[in-house]
């Protein structure tokens, strides 16, 4: 789950990670308002949608640019006006861009060193580590790989978290002596916190920024939670922004389906994650292209496979689909009803290969050859991606 | 032989009086496996019945395993409270646990897994099938289930599965089964970034293991324990090894279904992984379709 920039600010105040004062702001009134309680010389105004390339994107209305600097609160309010209710088009939008509903307005500070500190969930170890490198407001994969040596590296014991000492030996291989590391231990320390109490697998700050009067800041921040840990964490479910995600992973969501979609037109519906990539992998092998990963899980109910059929026809690209499940304990026959039912309900019309095997296979299906449902059966995946991939070049 | 577990180990069960834990209690009994116990705190006394079966229910794992001589526990109790419940195993002095649960918060797990580091107790999962070394009865009878496999696929043999999905799992084993080869062992290692024993833990038991004569490994995209396991492979391993790595087509930056099946910062690719297996010599199967098949070439079987 991603969080917007002025979420990721209002945590960072929770837990004491000095950042540039700002406030969000939904309407015009509210960024005039913000700008003035900020009390700034210079303010920045920011649109908030998860997508990057901000700064050169441009609004549906012409407007150029998701990032502007200003200097009075009426300038921030003018500002307002012209990027709130419009879409801003970006490199990671695509051509319809993303509806700009709420703005961050801030502090302008400036800036004499950019550094990078992130923490992350680190699986080699199965502990959190510290990443840091003097080469801040930079991609640090192209630093890692370029110059590995400006990367700084501290394993945590997650027994006992972030040590004092740590903190210290991370600000002084960043060039942070004096007041600065006194701030920068705090400030470490307040972000490690942030990182355990709400169950995030990443924090990521950068750039992280000295300014020409000597403080450290927090000034852009990138947050990943643990979709597992968010029963517990109601404070971060609620900045879950859904018209930011995929309207078919979101209505999959909510049927416990775990639904990806892709950019092929062979849809698939499997039960178990590994299986369901091995489908999508066996289909690109025999020729096609997978529009959509699909794990309907252990059960695959009637309801389930009819919410799954009616995601899966919502992809306007879809030409065929391929139904793949290993019936284990679940009755072959049950799921056979439910995919007949579903397709019928659903009015499907496309390509339909169905594969099932396991428990009470020859009856399941006997009641797919029975249904008058125009569906093939196959016996193996290899024999149902041959046969999907068919149909669909054949149509 | 086998590893791990055999027709005589005596398994208890966390979360026995839950529908999920339940039903596949009931399984485990009908297939032959001793289930001597259950846990479920405030309901220690009961008794857990099934077809002639009468299992006594505890409210800790201590007392189960004192009273029954259990040494393994299959855990079915929910995410919030399943950390616990492995500690209370590893606190018990348990051999072995085998963690069902789907869903653990990775901050839970890392914390158990650094506080059971260097113990006596293994850890298996967490989200994973479990554990099925195959009887000698009808349809595999008489061996021993523990976890959420179907039973009735597999047959008594020589290879051994170990494999991080479910379902990819089930579809080996009833590969080789339809062909009439049989399994040792087949363990499925979860589909979580932080779990207990990785591939590598378990192709070095099966190297040592004299009833296992050949290995099927099955991976998916995410993290470097194939290419680990892999490399060990290349150098250690004295039987042949089958391999298949699901998510070549998954998109990067994209988590397919289990938490750990992720390609991030370029790493843990399906394209690494069955270059590495390719490496060590290791037959990696063109489609899931084709895994046993790939084995039993490699074997001289076919």
């Amino acid at each position: 789950m991603n969080i917007h920039e002025y979420q990721a600010r209002e945590l960072f105040q929770k837990f004491g990670v000095a950042s540039p004062k700002g406030k969000a702001a939904f309407t015009p009134e509210e960024a005039e308002q913000a700008a003035t309680s900020l009390g700034a010389s210079q303010i920045v105004v920011k649109a908030q949608i998860h997508a990057g390339g901000r700064g050169k994107g441009t609004f549906d209305n012409g407007f150029k640019g998701g990032v502007h600097l200003c200097k009075t609160p009426a300038e921030a309010r003018h500002l307002a006006e012209q990027m709130l209710g419009h879409a801003l088009i970006t490199h990671q939008t695509g051509p319809e861009g993303k509806l700009v509903s709420t703005l961050l307005v801030a502090e302008a500070v400036d800036i004499a060193k950019e550094l990078y500190f992130a923490i992350l969930f680190d699986r080699t170890t199965s502990a959190p580590m510290v990443i840091a490198s003097t080469e801040g407001g930079m991609d640090i994969e192209a630093v890692a790989e370029h110059t590995p040596e400006k990367i700084i590296r501290v394993s945590v014991d997650p027994l006992i978290g972030l040590q004092p000492y740590q903190t210290r030996k991370i600000a002084a291989a960043l060039g942070l002596r004096g007041s600065l590391m006194t701030q920068a231990t705090k400030l470490f320390t307040a972000l490690y916190r942030t990182y355990t109490e709400t169950d995030c697998t990443l924090v990521e700050v950068n750039p992280l920024v000295v300014t020409p009067d000597n403080r450290l800041l927090a000034l852009d921040a990138k947050f990943n939670f643990d979709d597992n840990a968010l029963y517990r964490q109601p404070g971060v479910a609620a900045l879950r922004d859904k018209s930011e995600e995929d309207p078919r992973e979101v209505a999959a969501s909510e049927f416990n389906l775990n639904y990806i979609g892709l950019d092929g037109n062979i849809a698939c519906l499997v039960n178990g994650a590994g299986l369901a990539m091995a489908t999508m992998d066996i289909i690109q092998h025999a020729g096609g292209k997978p529009a959509n990963f699909l794990d309907v899980g252990g059960g695959a109910t009637k309801e389930q496979v009819t919410a799954a059929f009616n995601i899966i026809l919502g992809d306007k690209a879809v030409k065929g689909i391929l139904v793949n499940i290993f019936g284990g304990i679940m009755d072959c026959d049950v799921i056979a009803h439910g995919i007949v039912d579903a397709a019928k309900e659903t009015g499907l019309s496309l390509p339909l290969v169905v594969r099932l095997e396991g428990n009470n296979g020859p009856a399941g299906k006997k009641t797919l050859a029975e249904s008058g449902l125009k569906l093939q059966s196959a016996s193996t995946m290899a024999d149902a991606a041959d046969k999907i991939v068919a149909s669909v070049h054949a149509a | 032989m086998s590893i791990l577990v055999n027709s005589k180990t005596r398994v208890l069960v966390q979360g026995i009086t839950g529908s999920f834990g339940a039903k596949h209690a009931q399984l485990s009994l009908d297939y032959g496996t001793q289930i001597v116990a259950g846990v479920t705190p405030g309901k220690g006394g009961q008794f857990f019945e099934h077809a002639g079966y009468k299992v006594p229910v505890f409210d800790t794992v201590e007392e189960a395993a004192r009273e029954t001589g259990a040494t393994v526990s299959v855990v079915f109790v929910p995410p919030p409270f399943a950390a616990d419940a492995i500690l209370e195993c590893s606190d018990a002095g348990l051999a072995l646990t085998v963690a069902i649960t789907e869903g653990i918060p990775i901050n839970d797990m890392i914390r158990v897994k650094a506080k059971i580091h260097g113990g006596s107790m293994r850890l298996i999962g967490p989200n994973c099938p479990g554990l099925v070394t195959p009887g000698e009865g009808k349809d595999s009878h008489g061996g021993c289930r523990i976890g959420i496999a179907p039973g009735h696929i597999h047959k008594k043999g020589n290879v051994g599965v170990v494999s991080r999905s479910g379902t990819l799992t089930y579809e080996a084993v009833w590969q080789l089964t339809s062909r009439g080869y049989g399994q040792s062992t087949c363990v499925g290692i979860g589909g979580d970034p932080v779990n207990g024993t990785s591939h590598l833990d378990v192709l070095r038991m099966f190297n040592e293991d004299p009833e296992t004569e050949a290995i099927i490994m099955i991976g998916e995209i995410g993290g470097t324990a194939e290419e680990e396991a892999a490399e060990w492979a290349g150098a250690h391993c004295k039987k042949p090894i089958a391999g298949f790595i699901a998510g070549t087509t998954a998109p990067p930056g994209r988590r397919m279904g289990h938490a750990g099946a992720i390609v991030s910062g370029g790493k843990g690719t399906a394209e690494g992984k069955i270059a590495a297996m390719r490496a060590a010599g290791i037959a990696v199967a063109e489609t899931p379709s084709v895994m046993a098949e790939t084995l039993l070439k490699l074997w001289g079987k076919v």
